[in-house]
């Protein structure tokens, strides 16, 4: 009994999730493979072997325990390797490729839009693509317009790509277990400032399990306003619950999790509840997850809809680098505050 | 320059199995022609004139390899052993077609047969057959991954990344370049610096090959070695394959707009088929007779596949959202 009380104590940060289901899928099956840029770090020279562990410390541990045939350290190659990583997992494997940022799509879109995306279906559905795909994402530390973007909702737009965006350490290892075994092609969207830690460590289950792509997760249970999050603006629409709270609000927090296929019906069934949306996104406002929401809310909720749905996006500009501009670029709290306390009135 | 080869090393078979197989694709393009004129199909890029690239080199390859293709890919495919009957039902949008018609000429694809599929997008294939590679050597099979794309193709970024992956990783694909002489209307003399894509090998440390891509036995020969060299576990080669396509970019192109009658009579004088029924008679492999009936054997082949093709039906309309994700059970 003790080790089950153990278990339950257990606390790993996103990384140390992340970290573990990498190593869980690997052990499980020999056919993972890790490839991208410092995904060991150090190309495999002598006495310097795993020199990074990933750019951030995902894989770490992974190189001395599975060697360099499972962890394959690239050239600064996008197109090559994630292209590469489409036709290993057409022919057998089960690759996870590392696209260091989002913002990368600019030079490797060609083999993600126009191939990975598109195989199964062009060829009439005979040949599958186990392929995973991690990226980082978001603003907040000072990276500025090409090292910080959201993004997901042009991978979203694209049909044959399944998006995931974690939102804690236990769904990221459910998650990202999901996404490994899944047969299609799917994009995990990792968020800067979770996996630097932000919210702190979680009781993460040490057994692997799925947390299923295509649904999305009910944070907070409330009967007065929906908010909707995604990764990291799951964490805010909670902090701004706490705030609503005190002030005597009962909120519902929907933490979306996939955003392609996208769990519509949660989102009804939330705001039937509540006839009030708001949708948090940090990615940019035109065409955007986002904005799909709204539009889903307001073709099929119309009638019950007390008040026109509401978004808290980022303005339709590139990332700042200055800090006072930055912190004005993300959704913060309060303006989520505010939002609810306009859709409520 | 490869040399000349001569066929005595060749068994009678294989030698017959090239000529065959070049007639086939010869007879299936010029059928798609014929359809594409009467409206049936709506315009294929014509990979006749480079019948001898493919099939030399996947004279060595087995089903269990390899090949990926770009947008002119039906001799690619036939010289795989992909099914005429399917690729013309395919090219006529039906469901009997080897991509169930929802991929169409630019993408025909049959993983039984190692076809991992023609590609729209010029250059687009060279990294995924890179990882091709990667998956044999990673799974310790001897498969060998061949990509085919142009010398358009070669300008592309993707074609520098994939050799550098594929040397320092040594893998076993063979980067063939069939070079036509244009990129669309861009020619050759204009668009590659250097003048050459095979000279680029060397830049890598991997053998880079020219060799007369209307010339069969010569890129027979010069595909065993690349293919032994992958299989051996010695990493990658690029060929450069010297061909013509006699017609335009695509159906409705017409090439004298940018190159001359001159230019084209000489590259055609050097036909692929009519060199090799030259070389098969001349050194008594096979007689006209025997050579006739091969003739006759694959039109009546590329007829049945017509008709095959035109008699299937249209893919039901719920497929149309069909195979977005793949089905669990």
């Amino acid at each position: 009994m003790a080790t089950q009380t153990e278990q339950q104590v257990r606390k790993l940060t996103y990384v140390q999730a992340f970290n573990e289901v990498l190593a869980q899928e690997m052990e499980r099956d020999e056919n993972v493979i890790v490839i991208g840029e410092d995904v060991a770090g150090g190309g495999g020279k002598e006495g310097f072997e795993e020199a990074w562990g990933g750019p951030f410390k995902l894989t770490q541990g992974l190189y001395k325990k599975f060697g360099p045939t499972r962890i394959l350290d690239t050239p600064i190659a996008e197109n090559g390797f994630i292209g590469a990583a489409v036709g290993a997992a057409a022919t057998g494997l089960r690759p996870v490729a590392d696209l260091m940022f989002v913002g990368f799509i600019g030079v490797c879109g060609d083999q993600i839009f126009n191939n990975a995306a598109k195989m199964h279906y062009m060829f009439g559905g005979k040949v599958k693509l186990p392929l995973t795909i991690i990226t980082a994402t978001g603003a907040g530390v000072g990276s500025a317009a090409q090292h910080s973007e959201s993004l997901y909702s042009m991978f979203a737009h694209m049909p044959g790509l399944k998006c995931v965006v974690p939102s804690n350490p236990y769904n990221a290892k459910g998650l990202m277990a999901a996404a490994i075994r899944d047969d299609d092609p799917v994009i995990v969207f990792n968020h800067k400032l979770l996996m630097g830690g932000i919210g702190g460590g979680q009781h993460v289950p040490k057994d692997p399990y799925i947390v299923p792509i295509g649904k999305a997760n009910v944070s907070r249970e409330g009967t007065d306003v929906t908010l909707v999050g995604i990764g990291y603006t799951t964490y805010q629409c909670l902090q701004a619950a706490d705030e609503l709270e005190q002030q005597g609000y009962s909120v519902e927090v929907i933490d979306l999790l996939s955003v392609s296929p996208m769990d519509d019906e949660a989102i009804l069934n939330s705001v039937k509840k509540t006839r009030k949306i708001v949708i948090v996104d940090e990615d940019y406002p035109r065409c955007s997850v986002a904005s799909d929401i709204s539009a889903l809310v307001a073709e099929q909720a119309f009638d019950i809809l007390d008040a026109p749905p509401k978004r808290v996006m980022a303005p339709h500009t590139s990332v700042p680098y200055s800090p006072v501009l930055e912190d004005l670029f993300i959704p913060s709290k309060e303006r989520i505050v505010e939002a609810a306390l306009e859709v409520m009135e | 320059m490869a040399t000349a080869t001569t066929s005595s090393a060749i068994t009678k078979d294989k030698l017959l199995w090239m000529y065959e197989t070049m007639v086939l694709i010869r007879k299936f393009e010029e059928q798609a022609r014929r359809e594409q004129d009467s409206g049936r199909l709506r315009g294929t890029h014509s990979a006749i004139g480079q019948e001898a690239v493919p099939t030399g080199i996947c004279a060595h390859l087995k089903d269990t390899d390899f090949v990926l293709g770009n947008h002119r890919s039906h001799h690619h495919c036939i010289a795989k052993g992909v099914d005429v009957n399917e690729m013309m039902a395919e090219l006529l949008g039906k469901v009997t077609g080897t991509n169930r018609g929802k991929g169409g000429t630019m993408h025909i694809a049959d993983i039984t047969k190692g076809m991992l599929g023609a590609n729209g997008v010029v250059g687009s294939n060279i990294p995924v057959a890179t990882g091709v590679g990667l998956s044999a050597k990673t799974r310790k099979t001897d498969q060998v991954s061949v990509v085919f794309f142009g010398d358009g193709a070669a300008q592309q970024g993707s074609l520098h990344e994939s050799i550098n992956l594929a040397a320092i990783w040594k893998l076993p694909v063979i980067y063939v370049c069939e070079n036509n002489r244009y990129a669309e209307s861009t020619p050759f003399e204009y668009s590659v610096a250097g003048g050459s894509i095979a000279n680029r090998a060397a830049g890598y440390g991997v053998p880079g090959v020219t060799v007369d891509g209307q010339n069969v036995l010569d890129m027979y020969e010069v595909g065993g070695e690349a293919v032994r060299r992958a299989r051996a576990g010695e990493g990658p080669t690029l060929i450069e394959a010297q061909t013509y396509r006699y017609f335009g970019h695509y159906g409705a192109d017409n090439p004298l707009g940018y190159r001359s009658k001159e230019e084209q009579d000489h590259y055609m004088s050097k036909d692929c088929i009519r060199q090799m029924r030259k070389h098969l008679t001349e050194s008594k492999f096979a007689t006209g007779a025997e050579l006739d009936a091969i003739d006759k054997d694959c039109h009546t082949r590329i007829e049945a596949a017509t008709k095959f093709g035109v008699d299937s039906p249209f893919p039901d309309l719920d497929e149309l959202t069909t195979d977005v994700y793949i089905k669990y059970p």
